[in-house]
């Protein structure tokens, strides 16, 4: 099998290989899933490898959708998800699967107003009325009053969304579902939904794209995206009252809010958690484990490599723009780490 | 097949051999034809013929409808025939009848060389540089005097229907210009010679020599670019804006078949999975059916200008 996957390895990495015996016989953990927090993990494999070169990893960055049918079918030795697994799924499974939250995402909402500065403010109320296609000028007295220290334009709301299946796009919805009845009727959750207005655009780039070219309109992207590209950030009241700007501090806040009544297996949902600096839309990344390994050389390489995730992986987290996972939480996923097993045997 | 070959056995290798490959062509179809039939039939099953006519597409409720998609792919495919076909056979009258010589290369050169840009690239630029200008120099002035007539009916947000068929004419002009070019340099230069010979202008000879030999060549070469507008994906998702709506204004937002599938299909799962594979079943047919129809139309065309000559 080790062989196997040597030769395997050869093939992969044929390209860096300087000759074949250099090649032989690094572990080969293969990945698939979300592509989200792909950055995140290139960088971690690619760092953690270069400290143990025993180990080798290969991820496919196909969509979270694609990371739970790979790890169902045991193509894959872990998957990668942005929406935890539904019952449904999780009854095709080979077996009992782990949860591991990784790093946490944010949602923001970005605009395009040329004579706004920045600034905007919304409440989760005006916030549904615009994706529900209910207020649809941002002069509208609802908007106006949020922000008297703004003078709105008379100008048509045009509302930008996600065309592709995306987790993104779970995260957003669910936010609207829990925060505005009318939705949760009308439109509901889901990694795509049918949009009661508004233009579609394909993957963070293509809506921020609209954004950027059509003047008046808004739309929802990843922290990390809209920081990168410099654009309009919106703030968002949450639960408790704040008008919250995203930050990474404010999405691990999110994480913090519910670190108490975290479920011993992690699928928790993020959006409209409490905390007084928490950001709303926020929303956990986890990698997907089977509880039992088959093959116990790659399954202590996969625990080992998750262990360092949880603790010096998440100092790179910030670097690159994604949220680190408080402190109580990394330490209780560490913990659940122990039930990964191999022929009954721990693997911690 | 002037001489049966079965004296030699090289050469009844090479007539197996090269049957084996043309037949291989033909399983492919069919087999692509039946794995489409296979996969979609969760969705054959439950929605039906409801299925063509029904305008929802709901991932949420698990309920969905192919119209809007093979409305918008059809629109937007028309409106490309529309713009492409007048620029492309009027290029091509230029380029082969008035062109200097030392201009003819460079322009069909460079008109060719479209058909090499990527399609992901057209999409960008389609973002980037054409929809904001469509958007600010026709759609909204037409929209604000002419848009009482539903086919232009505001509001205008940029991406549209409209956008997408401009973008894809630019894409499917190099081949209905190379494919007319060719035809038009078939015309035999006795009787272009001829026609001017008989005080014909210039503009007689093209509308006569045209008139007469060139139309079925043309008419080919549409289907061509037709068949390449049906398909086309990427760039059609960037500008289209993505909405499954049936609507009348070619300023509204609508969606095609290739582009649902690509942008739904990563994430699906089910009968939504299944749904998109029904979808790209269907846009295999409707390319069928487009192909057949313009064959048929074209062996008219062809038998009619022969009676005429």
């Amino acid at each position: 099998m080790r062989r196997g996957f040597g030769v395997l390895a050869a093939i992969v990495l044929s390209f860096a290989a300087t000759s074949p015996a250099a090649a032989a016989d690094p572990l080969m953990v293969n990945g698939a899933g979300a592509t989200f927090p792909y950055p995140l993990y290139s960088k971690w494999f690619f760092e953690y490898s270069n400290a143990n070169p025993g180990v080798k990893f290969n991820y496919q960055s196909i969509g979270s959708g694609g990371g739970i049918k790979q790890i169902t079918a045991g193509t894959v030795d872990f998957g990668a998800t942005d929406a935890p697994m539904t019952e449904e799924e999780m009854k095709a499974l080979k077996g009992p699967i782990l949860h591991i939250p990784t790093a946490i995402g944010a949602v923001v909402l970005v605009y395009n107003l040329d004579k706004v500065e920045g600034g905007l403010k919304l409440t989760p109320d005006v916030l549904a009325g615009i994706y529900l296609g209910k207020i649809t000028r941002w002069n509208d007295p609802k908007i106006a009053e949020l922000n008297k220290n703004i003078t709105m334009p008379n100008a048509d709301i045009v509302v930008a969304h996600r065309s592709d299946g995306s987790g993104t796009t779970d995260i957003f919805t669910n936010y609207l579902a829990a925060v505005s009845i009318e939705w949760r009727a009308k439109v509901g959750r889901g990694k795509s939904v049918k949009w009661p207005v508004g233009l579609g655009g394909k993957g963070n780039e293509g809506v921020s794209g609209v954004v950027k070219q059509t003047p008046g309109a808004v739309g929802y992207v990843e922290l990390a995206y809209a920081r990168q590209n410099k654009m309009k950030i919106a703030s968002l009241r949450n639960r408790e009252g704040n008008y919250v700007v995203p930050t990474l501090e404010a999405t691990s806040a999110a994480a913090a809010g519910v670190a108490k009544s975290m479920p011993d297996d992690f699928r928790v949902s993020l959006v409209d958690a409490p905390g007084g600096d928490a950001w709303p839309i926020s929303g956990l990344t986890w990698l997907l484990v089977y509880k039992e390994q088959k093959d116990a050389a790659k399954g202590k390489a996969l625990v080992q490599f998750l262990k360092w995730a949880l603790s010096d992986g998440q100092k790179m987290e910030a670097a690159l723009d994604y949220a680190a996972l408080p402190k109580p939480v990394a330490e209780k996923v560490d913990k659940a780490l122990r039930q990964i097993t191999s022929g009954g045997k721990s693997l911690y | 097949m002037a001489t049966r070959t079965g004296s030699n056995p090289k050469d009844l290798a090479f007539e197996k051999a090269s049957a084996v490959f043309a037949f291989a062509v033909l399983a492919l179809t069919v087999l692509l034809f039946a794995v489409l039939l296979r996969e979609s039939m969760p969705a054959l099953r439950k929605f039906g013929v409801r299925f063509l006519v029904s305008g929802t597409w709901d991932p949420v409720a698990d309920q969905y409808g192919a119209l809007p998609f093979i409305y918008g792919t059809l629109l937007s495919s028309f409106l490309a025939i529309l713009i492409a076909v007048p620029l492309s056979v009027g290029a091509a009258i230029f380029i082969n009848e008035f062109a200097p010589q030392w201009l003819k290369k460079p322009v069909s050169f460079l008109a060719e060389l479209l058909a090499a840009i990527p399609s992901v690239i057209y999409g960008l630029w389609g973002i980037f540089v054409l929809v904001p200008i469509l958007r600010d120099y026709l759609m909204k002035p037409v929209a604000k005097y002419l848009g009482w007539i539903p086919l232009f009916k505001g509001p205008v947000y940029g991406p549209s229907v409209l956008a997408a068929g401009w973008l894809l004419s630019i894409m499917i002009v190099p081949f209905i210009l190379s494919v007319s070019r060719e035809v038009m340099a078939t015309v035999p230069q006795r009787q272009k010679e001829a026609v001017l010979s008989l005080g014909g202008t210039r503009w007689e000879m093209i509308r006569i020599v045209i008139g007469q030999h060139c139309i079925p060549g043309i008419f080919g070469a549409t289907v061509l670019g037709l068949g390449r507008a049906l398909g086309e994906t990427m760039a059609v998702t960037m500008v289209i804006g993505n909405r499954p709506e049936v609507f009348l204004s070619l300023f509204q937002q609508g969606y095609s078949m290739a582009a649902v599938i690509a942008n739904e299909f990563a994430e699906a799962g089910g009968l939504q999975l299944s749904s998109l594979i029904l979808i790209g079943l269907l846009l295999f047919l409707v390319t069928l059916v487009v192909n057949l129809a313009a064959k048929w139309i074209l062996t008219k065309m062809v038998a009619r200008a022969s009676r005429g000559i």
